[in-house]
């Protein structure tokens, strides 16, 4: 019985939640406002420019994503507690999701600037490549009939993976200085001036806090899901 | 009961059983040659390019073939329950992955030399140069690592046949990349600038044969 | 579950208990497959792991030899630690389940010297051949196991098994497919091994393998123990009450 009342409970970490959610609304609303009215104009590439303000963070949190999921992956492979592997999962679906806004955005940028929606550029192909490791991470898990060996066989995924991610963005940027572009493709520009700076310090600052919140509300809704096939599970037993 | 002879008498049983069935090889050399037979009527390996496509469907067919030997030896291996009894043995589970590794490296490289062989016949390409060999060697073994682990994941799982590829294919990039490279550099000649790429491959080997036998045990079970 | 009117403890010192399991639960998602079994079998025993199918008779066989991972509860092997599968513990164990796990392909012989090897067998050569003796299989040994009658093969099984000498033999319903004859064999070597000290474990849905051996019985029903009963008398008892045990 003490399975039922703590699924019925409401998230021990309610009120952190809160914070968060208030925080991240706060910080994305300074974001935009910086975004749209105290970075500079880029003198090349225009108004599309902006969008590394969301392309940057993106990615970022595209990689912390798998960072999670490496470091749950040891830890549920050493301890077999069921929690690491609700944090990899987790993270994983957030990473996933990011990981694609990453691709998207990095596509949308593009398009007015190299006259392509996609260019082999190291940073974007070694993206494209996780985003399939993140694909086949979900199918792995989906077709393992028993979870317990999905999470087991998920998390050796998710180490290997992580170890191979910067072989895989060193051999693809050899790859690709071997075979120079006609068009260098920077990021950045060549300096950021510091309005740049700080917009862009923002506007990770606040992915940050929405990743932070939107990864423990995931975690509390595994948390939640577990419980109910225990739930279930006692249920059918005494049927 | 040493891990030495548990390791001998893996790889010799799974020589032995080749030998007797024949399963495995036949289906790997076939797919290996139709690949290049098909690369040869969609790129041009005739030309004065030919080091480069040529080393590429090279690789596109060492990696397809693989693939394939792998999910159809895990799936034999676990018809009549093989698997199960070497797994109640009290052999070390990274002595069973060195020791799948090691028999699979002698089936994919008999399979290697025939299309070799064949690249250097119909393709006049010059691919008994030590360099080349070398290349052949360490790409296969990065390969080889990454497949045998991955191929005893998904031995019981639905679509392994789609799942093992799934799984393999994005993380096997820099060894693709790698070989291909320095396959076509040495092919060319240009066994300096192949040296990088070649400690690249050695490397991704080294590195995943580590993590190949620790993470073993977590995948070999039910 | 420990016997009720145990005669354990006082023919045989607790330091022969040989295995231990507590609450041992198995689940896939939320289907549950056992539930909190509680078994405790000392050397020398002969149990009978008893239900129909789909019960979990081969589950909780498998999970003894630690090719399934238990969702809770623990197993204890030969004293050591709970969940320790080592080296130490599968070499004591000689396992036949459905499967035969033997090549098709090799020789009888050859199965058996690759399994010798694996268990580090240090008499190998020898240990085949009277083992050949023993289960009549000595002018079969160069013979492809493929060409082998079902009876035959599950001989070379056993064979297997008892290869390393284990101290504890796991069967998952050895009396399948065999004949009467072959049946008989397999009562008589399962009897010679317990006599010589040997633990045996063996899952059977029909109830006359259980009765000719069983010292031990414990019924199963949907992944729980129904009842376990220890004596000659109180297992044919329960064996020719239980309904839908077979009678073959």
């Amino acid at each position: 019985m003490a399975t039922v009342t703590s699924a019925v409970r409401r998230p021990a970490k309610a009120a952190w939640l809160s914070v968060l959610a208030t925080l991240s609304v706060l910080s994305f609303a300074l974001s935009v406002v910086l975004i749209f009215l105290y970075a500079p104009r880029d003198v090349q590439q225009g108004e599309v420019q902006r969008l590394f303000y969301l392309h940057l963070p993106t990615a970022w949190l595209a990689y912390l994503s798998f960072f999670i999921i490496f470091v749950s992956s040891i830890l549920y492979l050493l301890r077999g507690q069921a929690r690491w592997d609700r944090l990899a999962r987790s993270a994983a679906e957030l990473g996933f999701i990011f990981t694609t806004l990453v691709l998207l955005t990095g596509s949308i940028w593009g398009r007015p600037i190299w006259g392509t929606w996609w260019t082999w550029d190291a940073r974007l192909t070694t993206t494209l490549i996780l985003w399939f490791i993140y694909l086949g991470y979900f199918l792995l898990r989906a077709y393992v009939a028993d979870p317990e060996r999905g999470a087991r066989y998920a998390a050796v995924l998710g180490i290997v993976g992580f170890v191979d991610i910067p072989i895989i963005h060193m051999s693809v940027r050899w790859w690709r200085t071997m075979h120079p572009e006609p068009i260098v493709v920077r990021s950045e520009g060549p300096a950021m001036p510091p309005e740049m700076f700080t917009t862009v310090a923002i506007a990770l600052i606040a992915f940050v806090i929405l990743y932070a919140f939107l990864l423990a509300v995931k975690y509390w809704i595994e948390t939640t899901r577990d419980e109910v096939m225990e739930i279930r599970g006692a249920l059918e037993q005494h049927g | 009961m040493s891990a030495w002879s548990q390791f001998i008498a893996i790889v010799k049983r799974d020589l032995l059983l080749e030998w007797r069935a024949r399963e495995l090889v036949i289906g790997m050399l076939v797919m290996a040659l139709l690949t290049l037979l098909i690369f040869n009527f969609a790129f041009d390996l005739s030309g004065a390019q030919r080091a480069a496509s040529g080393s590429g469907a090279l690789w596109v067919a060492i990696v397809f073939t693989t693939l394939l030997g792998l999910g159809r030896a895990v799936a034999l291996e676990r018809q009549e329950g093989a698997w199960e009894g070497l797994l109640l043995s009290p052999v070390e589970r990274p002595v069973i992955f060195i020791g799948k590794l090691v028999s699979m490296l002698f089936f994919v490289s008999a399979v290697e030399l025939v299309a070799l062989a064949v690249l250097a016949v119909l393709f006049a390409l010059p691919v008994l140069r030590p360099g080349v060999l070398v290349v052949v060697g360490l790409g296969t073994l990065g390969l080889c690592t990454l497949g045998t682990l991955f191929a005893a994941m998904t031995a019981s799982v639905r679509s392994r046949d789609v799942l093992l590829p799934a799984l393999v294919f994005p993380l096997a990039v820099p060894v693709v990349i790698g070989a291909v490279r320095a396959t076509t550099l040495e092919l060319n000649g240009f066994t300096a600038d192949a040296a990088p790429w070649k400690s690249l491959l050695g490397g991704f080997a080294v590195l995943f044969f580590a993590l190949g036998a620790l993470t073993f045990g977590s995948v070999a079970e039910e | 579950m420990i016997c009720p009117g145990d005669r354990n403890d006082f023919i045989r010192p607790s330091s022969t208990r040989v295995l231990e399991v507590r609450a041992l639960t198995k689940r896939y998602s939320w289907r549950t497959v056992l539930s909190r079994i509680d078994l405790s079998v000392d050397a020398g025993e002969c149990v009978a792991i008893l239900g129909p199918n789909g019960a979990g008779k081969t589950t909780l066989l498998r999970l003894l030899v630690g090719l399934v991972r238990p969702t809770s509860g623990s197993i204890e092997w030969f004293g050591r630690p709970a969940g320790d599968f080592g080296a130490a513990v599968r070499s004591q164990l000689g396992v036949v389940m459905h499967r035969i796990m033997l090549d098709p392909e090799l020789t009888v012989a050859e199965n058996l010297r690759y399994y010798a090897r694996l268990y580090g067998v240090p008499d190998a050569t020898e240990r085949i051949q009277a083992l050949g003796e023993e289960l009549g299989l000595t002018d079969r040994l160069g013979d492809r196991v493929r060409s082998l009658s079902r009876g035959l093969q599950q001989r070379v099984a056993l064979a297997r098994a008892l290869l390393h000498r284990p101290r504890v033999l796991l069967l998952d319903e050895p009396d399948t497919g065999l004949d009467r004859a072959a049946r008989i064999c397999l009562v008589e070597l399962l009897e010679r091994f317990c006599s010589s000290g040997g633990t045996v474990l063996m899952t059977t849905h029909a109830s006359e393998l259980a009765g000719q051996l069983a010292e031990r019985a414990i019924y199963l029903e949907r992944g729980r123990i129904v009842w376990s009963v220890c004596g000659r008398d109180e297992v044919d008892f329960h064996l020719r009450t239980q309904p839908r045990l077979m009678t073959v």
